[in-house]
């Protein structure tokens, strides 16, 4: 009995132990990109055709894709709404009135906007102005940093993106971010979408999101939808070119960025 | 050895019963959870993480302190302690499975947890806390049980536990540093943005675990024959008591970098906790009793007459569970994000299927760490007749 048991016992070591060096392979795998070819082989045999994505002859290329905020052309309120309505639509953004509410783009008064460059005497038309914030795309940023998954990712053309599928919506991410740019889906986002758009992935509870500056329309051509319905105001392009419009702006004009002693090197600046 | 936990008075079945019934209460508001999402938690955008993140940050303490316990019986010979290992042990056992839960119930996506280990990011602190956290939990594994089932045999352990026993010992100092790190290293939060996070945590965790430890240990000796030893005791209401000392001390530290400097963004969370900001005064109450049952649990624990009154000692051990419990696994979190990013206070209080759901985890806990008591102390019971 006592031999049998033993055996027993080996035998469950060494299947766990194989069990273990499994995930640990399939883990380091990943780590050199290996996980890709084993998913296109999953997807042949399944019968699935693999092809090759091929990206759009006219889509817009950045060494780093920044935004320029010209808050001085900000005057009615409809300015601003046009902006934050036309992102809202194509985004599928639910409109949730709870502390848990999703925002990719919104408006917050100067003071909340920047609460260490404002005080008491400043220029009362600036104090009272609202400010668009969305996500800064951040050089240096500490959400891609601190997520557990890779689920939030940079891009080579510099746009800090979201793998909704990946998300574990553990919501290190939003912790990290110093921006309060992060929103998490704490329910199912659909029942408060007005109307879904098919052309953009609705999420689904449970995971993280925000702002990806249209990585989507630029792949097609567009500017982001912001930038298209600002009338001039959301000032967009090429951070590394200096032809760009958005560094001719920037070198004629007095911008600021949010916390920038937190050494994140926001992405969007705003002209004051 | 197991089977230790299937043979017990009428007494061990009815607490069985009663954890497994109080559990599946619990359940039932996490089946909720899961359909509902995590929008039946007091969570909001701006205070994204709240009680369960807590509960887990104050348990990898508990789990940590048994290091407490492992350094002067292995590296220091202190054998007074002998009868009181094991329960150490099985009690940082039942905690870090308490820690893994409460990340569990945490997530979004609970189902995909494994991403975490399928696509490892090694600049993540989340990943290397989770790996700690598991080894640690092997590493208690391995040498409760095998110590404890050579007690049982009457042999002295294996010799390739040594080894691992010295390991655990970095290993429970890890497991609280890389915790502390999950705060420690996000630039906008500067009530967490600190380096001496760690060395408070860990301060905090060697006072409020052994603390736990030995008002489990008096409450369990109402019901066996079985004895820690006085020794034991007093030996680890010393160790409470020069822990607690520095807690309280890191904390004072923290305050006076952020009131003698000055710096707003570092007197805010303080200032929320404990004088209320903007009007927001939910925890000022919390807090103050939380300061006011560390004065206490200093006043019992320091002078030796006091302390080696088990009646005055019981009360210190609960003052400074409350108070630590009040500190870091609540406030601790709350205040984080307070203010948040555009200068404004978000009030956090948990719902009440968000309690019921730690509650749960709660119960688990008790329920591991029941069943792993209930073997050891059958086995030392056994042993010593």
């Amino acid at each position: 009995m006592d031999i049998d048991k033993r055996k027993f016992l080996k035998l469950v070591g060494v299947s766990g132990a194989l069990w273990v060096g499994s995930r640990l392979a399939g883990g380091l795998s990943s780590v050199f990109n290996i996980r890709d070819r084993f998913d296109k082989q999953a997807l042949a045999d399944a019968g699935y055709e693999v092809g090759t994505m091929v990206p759009d002859p006219g889509e817009l290329k950045a060494k780093q894709w920044a935004m320029a905020i010209d808050v001085r052309q900000f005057k009615t309120p409809e300015d601003y709404t046009r902006c934050i309505q036309a992102c809202d639509k194509i985004h599928n953004i639910p409109d949730i009135t709870t502390q848990q509410d999703i925002k990719w783009i919104w408006e917050e008064p100067y003071s909340a906007a920047f609460p260490e460059q404002h005080n008491q005497y400043m220029e009362a038309a600036l104090k009272s102005t609202p400010i668009l914030l969305l996500c800064n795309q951040c050089e240096f940023p500490p959400c891609v940093r601190v997520c557990p998954t890779g689920a939030t990712f940079k891009r080579q053309d510099g746009i800090v993106m979201m793998d909704y599928h990946r998300c574990i919506g553990c919501r290190y991410c939003m912790a990290a971010c110093p921006y309060g740019s992060r929103s998490f889906n704490f329910k199912d986002p659909r029942p408060y979408i007005k109307k879904i758009d098919p052309a953009y992935p609705t999420r689904t509870k449970g995971v993280v999101e925000k702002c990806d500056f249209c990585a989507e329309r630029l792949d097609q051509g567009l500017m982001p939808a912001c930038v298209e319905a600002s009338k001039g105001a959301l000032i967009f392009g090429d951070l590394r070119d200096p032809d760009s419009d958005v560094r001719k702006v920037l070198s004629t004009n007095f911008s600021i960025r949010r916390k920038p002693e937190l050494g994140t090197q926001p992405n969007v600046f705003y002209i004051l | 050895m197991i089977e230790k936990a299937f043979y017990g008075s009428k007494k061990y079945w009815i607490w069985v019963a009663f954890l497994l019934a109080f559990l599946g209460v619990c359940f039932h508001f996490y089946l909720l959870q899961l359909r509902e999402g995590l929008t039946i938690t007091g969570m909001s955008r701006n205070v994204s993480w709240g009680l369960y993140i807590a509960q887990f940050t104050y348990l990898v303490g508990v789990a940590a302190s048994a290091v407490m316990l492992v350094i002067p019986y292995y590296l220091h010979h202190y054998k007074a302690f002998s009868r009181m290992m094991i329960l150490g042990e099985f009690m940082a056992i039942a905690a870090v499975s308490m820690c893994m839960l409460f990340i569990f119930v945490d997530l979004g996506q609970p189902m995909r947890v494994m991403n975490v280990i399928l696509y490892p990011q090694l600049h993540s602190v989340m990943f290397w806390d989770m790996s700690v956290l598991s080894g640690y939990l092997v590493l208690n594994l391995l040498i409760g049980w095998t110590t404890l089932e050579a007690e049982r045999k009457d042999a002295p352990p294996p010799s390739w536990v040594k080894p691992l026993i010295y390991l655990s010992v970095v290993w429970a100092i890890s497991i609280h540093t890389v915790t502390a790190f999950l705060y420690a290293g996000l630039p906008g939060r500067p009530y967490w943005l600190s380096a001496i996070m760690a060395a408070r945590f860990l301060a905090g965790a060697f006072c409020s675990g052994p603390a736990i430890l030995l008002l489990l240990v008096f409450f369990v000796q109402k019901f066996v024959k079985y004895r820690v030893g006085d020794e034991a005791i007093k030996a680890l209401s010393k160790i409470v008591a020069y822990a607690m000392s520095a807690n309280v001390f890191f904390l004072l530290l923290e305050i006076f970098t952020a009131f003698y400097s000055r710096i707003p963004d570092d007197m805010n969370a303080f200032r929320y906790l404990f004088v209320g900001l903007d009007g927001h005064t939910a925890l000022v109450p919390a807090m103050w009793v939380s300061a006011g049952l560390s004065i206490v649990s200093l006043a019992l624990l320091i002078p030796p007459q006091f302390r080696d009154n088990t009646k005055l000692l019981t009360i210190a051990l609960v003052s400074l569970v409350v108070a630590t419990w009040i500190d870091k696994g609540f406030s601790l979190i709350a205040a984080g994000f307070v203010p948040n990013p555009f200068d404004r206070v978000s009030v956090y209080l948990p719902t009440f299927p968000e309690v019921m759901i730690a509650l749960g985890v709660y119960t688990i806990g008790l329920l591991i760490l029941t069943i792993l008591w209930k073997v050891a102390l059958s086995v030392k019971e056994k042993s010593i007749a």
